[in-house]
């Protein structure tokens, strides 16, 4: 089990103060104008060494991202954009930063701003978070007040502001190019790719957009050096995640561990165990409600990290961990994902359009026993179809869940439809 | 994608308040010259706050202040669903209803809020309550839970949270955040990591 000494989030639970004075106590904003005139390669190439993937959910390596903005400015400005419209389903990770660690990401931001020759950053939550909002504005304020933002940042030599924004419901603007479109004033639909942000973003200005987790890290990763983080957790799924336990566990909750660890340990030592007990589990969405659920005899065995969850054709995504034990319907629950993506569509591209609907009514007629057992194949292409035919990853998004379900529980559809209409009752 | 279509009577105008049009100055200063348009989400939310919904002529309105086409404008408050482009209650109650918080009751909420308001987007004949089921909220390990107004409301129960309702509706004082013994995300009954911090 990871050592507190090594977690990066002292304050995730919010039993501290949020304020600059509490922060500063737990190391925050450390030296910080020493570790940037340390130059900008110096800073990329810790971030770099520590191994860090973005926490997001798509797990790029974050280094490598900041090393693709421009080494010369051209005339126009660079931006850093941070991503903070969190809203996949059994994910509450940025929340606590957000309100509770909210210097530790500040700091990250001119880190991270200086590393890819920004002096200005926009931060952008998602319009549910008002409270989690105004938390981030205190801090920004606290921070100008204190000579850390501004002109000459932090005695680094580098100006810097950050700007809160915010968004207005819409789970689409998690999207890089669909938060752009948003903070520019428009409607949150993605853009195509290329011409990548690094290149034309903001304003058609290079722009980097990193998560919350990734950026609120960088402080940490910097001080204590890249071997540190690279020193936790396993080759290619390096240092430390916090994770989100939701569903069917006795105590759900976030919590900060090593990447890698095992799934079963993570929900048995920090959740108090699957309700009724490990035999009683049924199912784990293991990243957020974007990828295929495992069913328990994966669980029983599987690390949680980036490569460990792919090689069981799932993802560590956002390391949001929904549980469902033996009482779930779990065609419902899956059918209910399928509503979340429905209603999150954009509607510009035609097959996450349609094709999220259509996939949400089939479900909702299988989990009511009324589709006919030839549908399910039906349903799976359907998914295949809308799979990488999309301009975002939100098809693919949608399609995923689905397709787990198939993959795991086929029978059980199959035994529902054959039985028919009128036989809801759980799976076991 | 939702349907969402404008309010059938809407009233003649809108203008902000001269505090409102101070504070929306201020908005626009964060972005670019030429980049007003960037500050359309913030100020079509305080046209919110100011009119408790988002008339039609809101829209027009923030538009013209930010030299906008009203197309555009209109785009963006049918778009983004937290617009709300009909009138709610006082206490607009935002029930998440996705996996994370359904596994953990989220149906037994929503009975309540048919017992004590009526269906989905019913306002109470005192005005005070109407409600919404909304796509997850980002509090799924304090499921079930609700954002009324400004402010989440985490770790219900069927019968806490009809009389958190009840409260709200009669005027009085409610805590907000879990409504157990959790302050926030951590395990209740005990902490398992951070345990020599305060």
């Amino acid at each position: 089990m990871l050592r507190d000494e090594d977690r990066i989030f002292k304050n995730i639970y919010g039993l501290d103060g949020a304020d600059l004075t509490a922060a500063k106590a737990r190391g925050d904003w450390d030296g910080t104008g020493e570790l940037i005139k340390k130059g900008r390669d110096w800073v990329i190439d810790e971030v770099k060494a520590s191994g860090l993937r973005g926490r997001g959910g798509a797990g790029f390596p974050t280094g490598l991202k900041w090393s693709f903005m421009p080494k010369e400015n051209d005339g126009r400005p660079h931006y850093l954009v941070i991503n903070a419209d969190e809203s996949e389903p059994g994910t509450c990770k940025d929340r606590d930063i957000l309100r509770h660690e909210p210097h530790k990401l500040l700091e990250g931001f001119l880190l991270a701003g200086f590393a890819m020759g920004a002096h200005a950053c926009y931060i952008y939550v998602r319009g549910e978070f008002i409270r989690e909002r105004e938390a981030v504005q205190r801090a920004v304020d606290e921070a100008y007040a204190a000579g850390l933002l501004g002109k000459n940042a932090a005695g680094s030599g580098w100006d810097y502001d950050i700007y809160v924004h915010h968004g207005a419901g819409a789970y689409i603007c998690g999207e890089e190019t669909a938060l752009i479109e948003s903070l520019e004033g428009k409607k949150g639909q993605p853009r195509l790719k290329p011409p990548f942000p690094a290149n034309m973003g903001l304003y058609g200005c290079p722009t980097t957009v990193n998560n919350v987790e990734s950026i609120a890290v960088a402080p940490t990763i910097c001080r204590r050096g890249g071997g540190w983080f690279s020193g936790l957790g396993r080759d290619g799924n390096t240092g430390t995640k916090l994770f989100c336990i939701s569903g069917h566990v006795n105590n759900p909750c976030n919590v900060e561990e090593e990447m890698g660890i095992p799934l079963k340990e993570l929900i048995e030592k920090h959740a108090g165990g699957v309700r009724g007990g490990w035999d009683n589990l049924l199912a784990v969405i293991p990243g957020g409600s974007s990828v295929p659920l495992l069913p328990k005899e994966i669980c029983d065995t599987v690390l949680m990290d980036f490569d460990s969850l792919k090689e069981v054709q799932s993802g560590l995504g956002t390391a949001a961990v929904i549980v469902m034990d033996k009482s779930t319907d779990i065609i419902k629950a899956i059918a209910r994902i399928s509503h979340f993506y429905k209603h999150e569509s954009c509607g510009q591209c035609t097959p996450c359009r349609e094709g999220t609907g259509w996939m949400w009514r089939v479900l909702e007629r299988m989990a009511a026993g009324e589709a006919q057992v030839k549908e399910i194949d039906m349903l799976l292409q359907v998914t295949k179809q809308i799979e990488g035919h999309t301009i975002c990853a939100l098809g693919d998004a949608a399609a995923w869940p689905v397709q787990g379900l198939i993959r795991h529980f086929r029978p059980l559809i199959e035994e529902r439809l054959t039985r028919g209409p009128g036989h809801q009752e759980a799976a076991e | 994608m939702s349907v969402r279509r404008l309010h059938a009577e809407q009233p003649d105008s809108f203008a902000f308040t001269e505090e409102n049009v101070s504070w929306a100055t201020g908005q626009i200063a964060k972005f670019p010259e030429g980049r007003q348009a960037s500050a359309i989400i913030p100020l079509l939310w305080q046209a919110q706050k100011q009119a408790g919904w988002l008339p039609e002529p809101a829209i027009r309105y923030v538009a013209d202040m930010l030299d906008m086409p009203h197309i555009r404008a209109m785009e963006v408050a049918t778009f983004y669903t937290m617009f709300n482009l009909s009138p709610v209650g006082e206490h607009f109650v935002q029930l998440c209803g996705t996996t994370p918080c359904w596994l953990r009751g989220a149906d037994d909420l929503k009975s309540v809020c048919r017992k004590v308001i009526g269906e989905q987007g019913d306002i109470t004949e005192d005005g005070k309550l109407s409600w919404l089921e909304v796509e997850c909220l980002g509090a799924c390990v304090n499921a079930p839970m609700v954002q009324i107004n400004d402010d989440f409301y985490e770790d219900l129960t069927a019968e806490n949270f009809e009389q958190l309702l009840d409260d709200l509706r009669h005027g009085k004082e409610v805590a907000t955040g879990p409504q157990n013994s959790r302050h926030g995300s951590e395990p209740e009954g005990g902490l398992t990591v951070l345990k020599g911090d305060k």
